[in-house]
């Protein structure tokens, strides 16, 4: 067991995989010589050469068509996004070449590659560095959307992203690559389409991903003191989404809560509740409640900021008011 | 209308043609012809649906590069694909089954006529929005690249050849790959198929500067302008430039001027071009001038050529027969195909 920064967990798993197999390959803005803007990346360069690790012109339409090429014709490229926001030059790409193309194609074409990068709202980094892509791009057939929330399942879920054969949007956290954990030392993998039971509980079903999970775990102690038994999911994967782990957990619990970064209108919460809606109506003893960002460009000053994304203490009274339900 | 840009003049002599490569690129040139004419025909008969983009009047371009590739080289166009697509040997039949929406269609009755595909061709697509495909064919270059240079593979020398519009030349796709091409020596060529027009939008209304081959000097690229109605002109630009892509000294943009001799699509009315100049063009075309070399050199006969036209016919003939028999995708499998199988 070695204690293991969450970016330095990623950078193993790419590591490890471009080890493996001499197809894969990362690219993106000052991912070599600079060794990535978090890091993920450094010392890859001095390792695998130029053709492995390729700095590119900041071109993110481009750059990501290019990898569609790329993985059409037999490579598994890794692209990082700088920051994920910036990859909304790449919409198109993302959309009509890595979502549609094995499709249209009638299944001519495999398209295994990663679009990984640090996405999320940090601290105070204004509201174009704030941007939480994964509600934009879940609407887009073809696509696997994932995200990493721990250096444990970073590691894992990376490794499996990049020997999928399908196109990943992996989403990291700018606010979590200094997490610590102690990791194996031997390999592992986490799948990618499946949730993960931060706490089993009994009392309400608490439905996470990324960062949130983690004001959802501080929530929970203090809901533990009072003598409350919440179940924390984390959704891991975004697209599709484990209905098998919810619909466990509903069964069990018969109350949920979303607890999400995204802005409330078309986020991830949204599409959940109502697919939770589609199959267990009948389990529930309350109406779904979601607690997500305010849907507003994230502003700048701190205390805006925080007002803008949810706290631990709103989902301890959430969970409060929930359970105050008499049915 | 706007002048005219005086065609680059080519020597035929230059050009050196054997008898079986013009037969080959006459055969080619009039399956694109009769091909297109087929579909038109079809469309309007209510048999294909959609946006239907034709090719007629620039198959010197098609041909002219396309006979100049290996088998095992890629092809990368637009939405006005079907050309391109049986110039790289995409079988009559399953071009035309696409088109018909059937199974057999060569993206499975999927993609429709924007959208063709053929992995075992390396055709890399058929792409519906403009400019699009110009990054996927850097991709496919820079593969063949990496395991050349990185994985040191010296049997990896394929080339890309890239197909797209005047129109498209001003989008940011196009500047952004020239960059990269020229950036890291890339085996590709950019052929720009400038046919005056982008839908109802002149080029010389929308481009600053309207010689699009000199774009590759700012990038230090060779860039090359042909008479794109001369199939053996644009033959002779494709070779220079494929050979000097293979040999790994990079990539090559070269300009066809060309015309289209119908409508954007089957579904413009094509007000906007006026009579003289589709009249100017017409007389240029370039089956009827690559026919007139071959008989003038003596490397074919009349009858010949005509039983190519005959057989060729039967091909497109045939192709609607065996797209009229073909089923329709099976609705059981509608969700197949959006993700790996394995
Ligand atoms: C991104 C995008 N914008 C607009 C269109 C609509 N459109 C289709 S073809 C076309 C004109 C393209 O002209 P050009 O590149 O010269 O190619 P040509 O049709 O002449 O072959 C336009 C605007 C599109 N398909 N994609
Ligand atoms: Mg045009």
């Amino acid at each position: 067991m070695a204690e293991t920064l969450l970016f330095n967990a990623l950078r193993e798993a790419v590591d490890e995989e471009m080890d493996r197999d001499d197809t894969v390959f990362v690219l993106g803005e000052d991912v070599g010589v600079y060794g990535g803007s978090y890091k993920v990346t450094k010392g890859l360069y001095e390792k695998y050469g130029e053709f492995r690790v390729l700095d590119t012109p900041i071109a993110e339409n481009s750059f990501t068509g290019m990898a569609v090429g790329a993985a059409m014709t037999g490579l598994r490229p890794i692209i990082e996004g700088m920051n994920m926001g910036f990859l909304l030059l790449a919409f198109n790409q993302i959309a009509n070449n890595a979502g549609m193309l094995r499709y249209t194609s009638g299944g001519n074409y495999k398209i295994p590659m990663v679009i990984r990068g640090p996405g999320g709202v940090g601290r105070q980094l204004g509201a174009e560095h704030s941007q939480r892509l994964e509600a934009y791009f879940q609407a887009v057939p073809g696509l696997k959307i994932v995200a990493c929330s721990t250096p444990y399942n970073a590691k894992g879920l990376l490794k499996s992203a990049i020997r999928d054969n399908n196109p990943v949007l992996f989403f990291e956290h700018v606010l979590l690559y200094n997490l610590k954990e102690n990791l194996p030392d031997h390999e592992y993998l986490v799948p990618l389409d499946q949730a993960e039971i931060v706490r089993p509980g009994k009392d309400v079903t608490i439905l996470t991903y990324s960062r949130m999970r983690h004001h959802v775990t501080q929530a929970a102690k203090k809901l533990e003191q009072k003598g409350f038994d919440p179940e924390i999911i984390d959704l891991i994967s975004l697209k599709p989404i484990d209905f098998d782990t919810i619909g466990a957990s509903i069964k069990k619990t018969h109350r949920v809560i979303v607890v999400e970064e995204c802005m409330k209108t078309g986020g991830i919460g949204a599409e959940i509740v109502a697919s939770i809606s589609d199959r267990f109506f009948d389990e529930l003893d309350a109406p779904v409640l979601r607690l997500s960002s305010q849907d507003i460009p994230t502003p700048y000053n701190g205390k805006l900021e925080s007002l803008t994304i949810v706290q631990p203490r709103q989902i301890e009274e959430a969970v409060e008011k929930m359970m105050a339900l008499q049915i | 209308m706007a002048q005219e840009r005086t065609l680059p003049v080519f020597d035929a002599a230059d050009a050196l043609v054997t008898r079986e490569e013009g037969l080959t690129v006459y055969e080619d040139m009039v399956l694109g012809r009769y091909f297109e004419d087929k579909c038109a025909e079809m469309y309007y008969r209510g048999r294909m649906f959609g946006f239907v983009h034709l090719y007629n009047g620039q198959e010197a371009v098609s041909s002219g590069v396309i006979t100049s590739l290996r088998s095992d080289d890629y092809v990368c166009s637009t939405y006005r694909d079907h050309v391109h697509a049986l110039s790289a040997g995409v079988p009559a039949n399953n071009v035309m089954a696409e088109l018909f929406g059937k199974e057999t269609g060569c993206s499975k009755g999927r993609g429709g006529s924007m959208h063709l595909f053929s992995e075992e061709h390396n055709l890399l697509g058929g792409f519906a929005f403009i400019g699009e495909g110009i990054p996927v064919a850097l991709g496919a270059a820079y593969q063949a690249h990496y395991r050349r240079v990185a994985l040191g593979d010296p049997n990896a020398d394929q080339v890309s050849a890239c197909f797209f519009g005047d129109g498209t030349s001003n989008n940011g796709q196009f500047f952004e790959c020239l960059n990269m091409a020229a950036l890291w020596n890339l085996p590709i060529i950019f052929v720009v198929e400038n046919n005056k027009w982008a839908i109802g939008m002149a080029h010389e209304r929308a481009s600053s500067q309207t010689e699009i081959y000199k774009k590759a000097s700012v990038f230090g690229m060779p860039g090359v302008e042909v008479d794109g109605m001369d199939v053996l002109a644009v033959r002779d630009a494709a070779k220079t430039a494929i050979s000097r892509a293979r040999a790994g000294e990079g990539p090559t943009l070269i300009e066809c001027l060309t015309y289209r001799f119908r409508g954007h699509s089957l579904a413009d009315p094509d007000e906007l071009r006026s009579k003289e100049e589709k009249e100017e063009w017409l007389s240029r075309d370039p089956l009827k001038r690559f026919e007139t070399y071959l008989l003038g050199q003596d490397l074919v006969k009349a009858e010949e050529l005509k039983a190519i036209r005959d057989r060729i016919q039967q091909v497109v003939d045939d192709a609607v027969t065996f797209a009229e028999q073909s089923p329709e995708p099976d609705p059981s499998e509608l969700r197949r195909y959006i993700f790996a199988e394995n």
